[in-house]
């Protein structure tokens, strides 16, 4: 399988969500989706960049992007701090505006817009894999 | 990203345009301090030609509601906010943080 190396940078950003909607394009989902799995995508990388290298300069992240059947399979994986998604409190969307939140945002959008998001960390980085099966 | 800012008398009606991902919010937050820094707490954001916006767009938002709703002097409001967007916003709860119009003229005649 492919995999798309990026310098772990937000500029970076535009190509993966890019890379993420030509194969969901080409897997048949709707153009609503792709919207929703590059979002998801974009959130991933973002917690990357900005918590697992947190600034750290020449580092890079590996994403692979498939189809399986009829699931699309976005990996991601960095060498940075382990980052646990799973760890991340959710927020309250509830709240009233004093009390929201900043963080944890693109973590909760992530699990609210794929089937599932699984995390793991080893001695070689951390793999992040998301999952969506076709609407 | 592009901001445009059009001063009424009561509010400030200002348009985004392009994309807000955790690259280009900084830009955007610093428009929407710059208001407030110039005394500008009634804000209409115009989001018909935004094409994406990340959760680093929300906390812009965020920020930016908090800002201008502190002492009751002011509020942003969200004006012709696309579908795509504003589903991602519901989904994160905001939708129940700012009102939102249909027609910029109506928003502006709000405040």
């Amino acid at each position: 399988m492919p995999a798309y190396t990026f310098p772990a940078r937000f500029e970076y950003l535009d190509e993966i969500r890019d890379v993420v909607a030509e194969i969901a394009r080409a897997g048949g989902f709707s153009e609503k989706t792709i919207y929703f799995l590059q979002l998801a995508a974009d959130e991933a990388a973002s917690n990357i960049i900005e918590h697992a290298y947190a600034g750290l300069p020449d580092a890079y992240l590996s994403m692979t992007c498939e189809m399986q059947g009829d699931e699309i399979v976005i990996t991601m994986h960095d060498t940075g701090k382990a980052f646990n998604p799973a760890g991340v409190k959710e927020p309250n969307i509830k709240a009233n505006l004093s009390d929201r939140q900043i963080g944890g945002l693109g973590v909760y959008l992530m699990r609210k817009l794929m089937d599932t998001v699984h995390y793991e960390s080893t001695q070689s980085g951390n793999l992040l894999t998301m999952k969506k099966r076709k609407d | 990203m592009e901001i445009t800012t059009q001063e009424f008398k009561h509010c400030d009606l200002i348009s985004i345009k392009g994309r807000v991902d955790s690259a280009t919010a900084p830009q955007f937050a610093k428009a929407l301090e710059t208001a407030n820094e110039n005394g500008r707490f009634k804000l209409a954001l115009d989001m018909s030609g935004l094409d994406y916006m990340s959760s680093a767009g929300f906390r812009a938002l965020l920020a930016a509601q908090r800002n201008c709703k502190r002492y009751n002097r002011g509020e942003v409001v969200l004006v012709r906010v696309p579908d795509r967007i504003r589903e991602a916003l519901e989904l994160a709860g905001f939708t129940e943080l700012f009102k939102t119009f249909d027609d910029p003229v109506v928003a502006v005649g709000s405040f």
